[in-house]
């Protein structure tokens, strides 16, 4: 971790409009669950609904995608990381430090959010909320690693994030049982399964598959940007 | 006093040859990289400045390769071509950060001296995005020396700048110079390197075309008339007694002017002849002056000849 490059890349993410808009997204689902609670009322497969499309298969992918690109893309794209590249200071540190606030961002705008959204839908019974929580929490790390990853390889991060998230996790996952065995959504349910009393969550895939694709995902992911961050050129600026 | 070495680099993108088997030194002083756009300037600096690996070839800070070698940029200060920096910092804010990001002791002070030294305190706390093009490359400026780098790598550092601040940026140049650190900025416009540096290393097309002295590279291209424009008390006496000598190529009267455009093709015998025949011949000289001595008329001779 580096302060500086923390405090940069913090302010980066949460100052111009894409403050607010992280803010909106979770503002929208406490709102949802406030308007759901009073409509049906305290329902468990409601609760398990919200919980595991909107805040697990949405909101979270999406601040994943929003903070993992937005720690790195926008200073590759106009050249102003320059300013941290030209330092003496390893390129994994720089890695490591926004990959720590883009999972910040997911754990303040996601993972409490969606704890605090089955609170309300719930409240604290069968371990549902703390479930989702917990399992919003992982999520996040994983797609921060995987969105910094791609912020630091492609110019069209954002594109290729959301074709990742919408078409492969929710279309094709859908259709296609097998890719489900690669989803990032389904392996934080199956961490959230593992926490809720049996029988309350689902998930495709089992614990002992879930937990090391999602730790070889977040370091891989990570250990990747970092090796490409050191071998980054300025070359196609002209 | 730190020297960087680029031995017998070449960088190609593609199937495009950006940089062609350079090999130059740059060590303490004020160095010109010069060139036309395109011309490779960029790609030698973004090496030099490990942003870039050679594709053959090598470039080194005192004998240390520069690519993936984070411990380079102790020594070296960047100010890159590129506008965009951390526009929602203050001046002061920005520049701070590069000191903190350097693991500087004292990096508030660093960033004092650093503004102060590019005279950017008045202006230090406001933000970035209000800035002028001018105030821009001068906290850019700052940024870069920050830690007092033994190098200083500066890619068009005068683009967009009004003649005020482009003398003050010189001047400052110039002192860093003086100070025995090794300055190097790229420029395509000649009268730039003209005035900061009397070294100049000359890339053309990925080429490198000349390097050295200014006016001794201007001197060794014997082979290139030089041009001169004589004015005198009877021109057309002094062209006869001009051409019967070897050293010119050929005299044209211009009566606009009411002067004579001598080609020289030997630089000292001309000098050397022009005042002995008028003084033999009783003709007064009114006017005797080079009229290719800008670097844009040994520019367009190298391109022409690259």
């Amino acid at each position: 971790m580096n302060v500086t490059v923390a405090r940069l890349t913090a302010r980066g993410l949460l100052g111009r409009r894409r403050g607010l808009l992280l803010l909106a997204v979770p503002a929208l689902l406490l709102v949802l669950s406030v308007i759901i609670r009073a409509a049906v009322g305290q329902d468990e497969s409601t609760t398990v609904n919200v919980l595991g499309t909107l805040a697990l298969g949405t909101l979270v992918p999406l601040l994943g995608l929003i903070a993992g690109t937005g720690a790195i893309g926008p200073e590759i794209d106009d050249g102003s990381i320059i300013y941290l590249l030209a330092k003496p200071l390893p390129r994994w540190k720089i890695v490591t430090t926004k990959l720590m606030v883009a999972f910040g961002c997911t754990v303040v705008f996601g993972a409490v959010p969606t704890y605090l959204a089955g609170v309300i839908l719930f409240g604290n019974f069968e371990g549902v909320a703390v479930a989702y929580g917990v399992g919003a929490l992982v999520a996040g790390a994983a797609y921060s690693a995987i969105f910094l990853l791609l912020g630091v390889v492609t110019r069209h991060a954002v594109v290729v994030g959301l074709l990742y998230s919408l078409v492969w996790e929710s279309v094709v996952g859908s259709f296609v049982t097998g890719a489900k065995t690669l989803s990032v959504q389904q392996w934080s349910l199956a961490v959230a399964r593992q926490i809720a009393d049996p029988g309350v969550i689902t998930s495709a895939v089992h614990l002992p598959t879930a937990v090391p694709l999602l730790v070889v995902v977040t370091l891989g992911g990570s250990a990747l940007a970092a090796a490409r961050l050191s071998r980054l050129t300025l070359a196609g600026e002209q | 006093m730190t020297t960087i070495s680029i031995d017998r680099v070449s960088r190609w993108f593609g199937n495009v040859v950006a940089v062609n088997d350079i090999s130059m030194r740059i060590g303490p002083g004020v160095t010109g990289l010069l060139g036309p756009n395109g011309a490779g300037k960029s790609t030698l600096i973004h090496m030099m400045s490990g942003f870039l690996p050679p594709s053959t070839g090598s470039v080194d800070i005192d004998g240390v390769p520069v690519w993936k070698n984070q411990a380079a940029y102790r020594q070296i200060g960047l100010v890159p071509e590129r506008e965009a920096m951390y526009d929602f910092l203050t001046g002061h804010e920005f520049v701070l950060a590069n000191a903190e990001l350097h693991g500087l002791a004292d990096p508030g002070a660093a960033a004092q001296r650093a503004l102060a030294t590019v005279e950017m305190e008045y202006a230090q706390d406001r933000k970035v995005t209000t800035y002028s093009k001018g105030m821009k490359q001068r906290v850019k400026m700052a940024s870069a020396l920050v830690h007092e780098p033994s190098v200083l790598l500066l890619d068009e550092p005068f683009n967009g700048m009004d003649p005020r601040q482009r003398m003050h940026l010189m001047e400052l140049l110039r002192r860093f110079g003086a100070e025995g650190r090794t300055v190097l900025f790229s420029s395509h416009i000649l009268e730039e390197v003209e005035q900061l540096a009397r070294h100049i290393e000359v890339v053309v097309a990925g080429r490198h075309a000349a390097s050295g002295d200014f006016h001794k590279i201007r001197r060794l291209m014997t082979s290139r008339p030089h041009q001169y424009l004589v004015r005198s008390s009877d021109n057309r006496a002094l062209a006869a007694a001009l051409i019967a000598d070897a050293c010119t190529a050929g005299i044209e009267f211009d009566p606009r002017e009411d002067a004579l455009r001598v080609q020289a093709v030997d630089f000292y015998r001309f000098a050397e002849l022009v005042p002995r025949v008028a003084k033999e011949a009783g003709i007064r000289l009114l006017t005797v002056s080079p009229q290719d001595e800008s670097l844009e008329s040994v520019f367009s001779y190298l391109v022409t000849s690259a």
